[in-house]
């Protein structure tokens, strides 16, 4: 598979058939629409570096409830249009004037798009497993183009952040992310998440987030006696392994060194 | 007044500021400067300092302004009061308005409005300091801002204008130049040389225009480069490894989404909300199982046992049982509802 940077008007194929999403085709050649990455398989696509959530239909998200209507619920979604979500998606049977008793406004929901229109009217969906109203914990907000990175290959990333924090994850495809935990863990989580989305450049990441999570030492310091012994504990041997790491390079300078001489 | 010099182009075909007729100014171009706007580009143009913010695509209120197939694009040009010698009073004036008017055609063929229905893309150039040419700076501006916000669009666009002073044709005319001189043209113009800006002050023969519009587009040319060299500079060595590695998770999330997606819907059933993304990898005998059991609104598990393995089964079968329950609650639900409706 083949990859470059490319920007909007930029030619990616002479081929039409190529086309694929965030292309377009003039006189038959296909052209960049975006700035990202171009993505060459049997068809040519463009991953944007940026940009507002799209809605698409099967997303998981979080919205925010905006307006209480006599039959739907109005919610933000992070994208440009606004979802709805009508009383009859709601697992249980709400009476009408019940509504703002289940969901007011400002309240955050794990929802599902049920559906989006051609002209972008976004329907959602609770009658999904896991769709629920968040009563706890905190909501981070990060780039939707991030969110692959959060989740990492096949979850990775995400099963670490949870292990590591013990604290609950839910990322939505529209960039929020839900943590819920005690107080200091998700600081720490909300921490390592930022570092995510700072130094997402960095290879092996997703080992660096596990030991950031493991031994900070703020968190020692603010941890209570217990937890504290439990954190030296995991440090000493992240210690011993800088210490391997060094002398081993040590090692292999003294070896090349000799290695010239000889 | 009487600052006018008397000659702006020497003996040498050299001008005031030291260029020659066909030149530009030197361009500089810095983008994501806002964070808190969806993309933003500062551009300096000789002595013009430009600031473009994009935000958007966003909801577009009032609710009249909408239009149902594409989105707007709403284009604000502004002068700094104290953008210039003597302050000028801030707000919208008649010619601020007119430059927001044609710079935001200026981007009409280019940006895929259809792709936001009802949606609008906000366009601000601020200028911070002026030095003849504004309008083209903040053109040159406006299209990485945009291009920095993800907006899709169909290629750049560029700015720039053509003059005449001591009955030549000049590039890119100065602060004395458009003062003093007999003629400015500024256009803009997509890659393909499409022009999609016009506007002209003082006097040209046809010819004059047309050898004038061939210059911009050697200018135009200059200018494409630095924008483009910008951008892939933006993500150029240390990060190039980020955003491949981003490319290829996101190529990964949505191959992933293609093949599992209608299995996912059924295997969620049995996992924790949390666990969403990593059950998409779940194994597809599972899917099967409850695709049966939602057609047959009953447990089928029962029929799948003999080809099973036996420990898997039994967990299998847990995770049925688990599962079915809210179903079978839904399902009774929606009955009474359809009754009392």
């Amino acid at each position: 598979m083949d990859r470059k940077i490319v920007i909007p008007g930029q030619l990616l194929s002479d081929k039409e058939k190529m086309a694929g999403p965030g292309t377009y085709v003039k006189d038959g050649k296909v052209y960049s629409l975006l700035y990202g990455i171009a993505n060459v398989k049997n068809k040519v696509s463009v991953v944007p570096f940026s940009g507002k959530y799209y809605p698409s239909r099967k997303d998981f998200i979080i919205g925010t409830v905006i307006d209480v209507t006599p039959s739907n619920w109005i919610m933000e979604t992070g994208s440009p249009y606004d979802g709805l979500l009508h009383v009859s998606e709601y697992p249980k049977r709400v009476d009408s004037s019940e509504m703002r008793k289940c969901m007011s406004i400002g309240d955050c929901v794990i929802v599902r798009i049920k559906d989006v229109s051609k002209s972008m009217k976004v329907e959602l969906t609770m009658r999904e497993p896991g769709s629920r109203v968040l009563t706890k914990g905190r909501i981070i907000d990060v780039v939707p183009a991030k969110v692959p990175r959060v989740i990492g290959h096949s979850g990775s990333m995400v099963s670490i952040l949870k292990k590591e924090s013990n604290c609950d994850v839910f990322v939505g495809k529209n960039g929020r992310i839900w943590i819920n935990g005690k107080s200091d863990d998700m600081d720490h989580l909300a921490a390592a998440i930022e570092m995510i989305e700072r130094e997402s450049h960095i290879s092996g990441l997703t080992d660096k987030i596990g030991r950031f999570l493991r031994n900070e030492p703020e968190e020692v310091a603010e941890s209570d006696a217990d937890e504290l012994i439990e954190e030296e504990r995991s440090t000493l041997p992240a210690k011993e392994d800088n210490v391997t790491e060094e002398t081993c390079r040590k090692v292999d300078a003294l070896l090349d060194d000799e290695v010239d001489e000889a | 007044m009487s600052d006018k010099p008397e000659k702006f182009i020497d003996e040498n075909g050299i001008r005031l500021d030291g260029r020659r007729v066909d030149e530009i100014r030197p361009m500089t171009v810095e983008m994501g400067v806002l964070t808190r706007a969806d993309g933003s580009c500062y551009l300096e143009w000789g002595n013009n300092k430009v600031l473009a913010a994009v935000y958007g695509p966003r909801e577009l209120h009032p609710r009249r302004l909408q239009r149902p197939g594409e989105a707007l694009v709403r284009y604000r040009y502004n002068m700094a009061a104290f953008s210039v010698e003597d302050r000028i009073r801030p707000g919208p004036s008649r010619r601020s308005t007119e430059i927001s008017k044609v710079s935001g055609e200026a981007f009409e063929p280019v940006v895929m409005k259809q792709f936001y229905p009802s949606a609008v893309i906000d366009v601000f150039a601020e200028v911070l300091q002026a030095d003849a040419g504004t309008r083209t700076a903040a053109i040159n501006a406006a299209t990485l801002a945009l291009v920095d916000a993800g907006i899709p669009m169909k290629g750049l666009v560029a700015a720039c204008a053509v003059g005449k002073v001591d009955g030549q044709l000049v590039l890119d005319l100065n602060k004395p130049e458009d003062n003093y001189g007999d003629a400015d043209l500024p256009i803009a113009m997509t890659e393909d040389g499409d022009i999609t800006l016009l506007q002209m002050d003082g006097n040209l023969t046809v010819e004059e225009v047309n050898k004038g519009i061939e210059m911009v587009r050697e200018g135009c040319e200059q200018i494409f480069a630095i924008q483009k060299a910008a951008l892939l500079e933006r993500f150029g060595t240390a990060e190039e490894e980020e955003v491949l590695e981003d490319a290829e998770l996101q190529a990964e999330l949505m191959s992933e989404e293609e093949e599992v997606s209608e299995a996912a819907e059924e295997e969620d059933a049995v996992e924790e909300s949390e666990d969403l993304e990593a059950a998409e990898t779940e194994d597809p005998e599972d899917v099967e199982v409850e695709e049966a059991e939602a057609m047959f609104e009953e447990d089928v598990t029962e029929f799948e046992v003999n080809e099973e393995e036996a420990e898997e089964e039994a967990a299998e079968v847990n995770e049925e049982d688990i599962a079915s329950e809210p179903e079978g609650e839904e399902s009774t639900e929606e009955e009474g509802e359809k009754y009392e409706q």
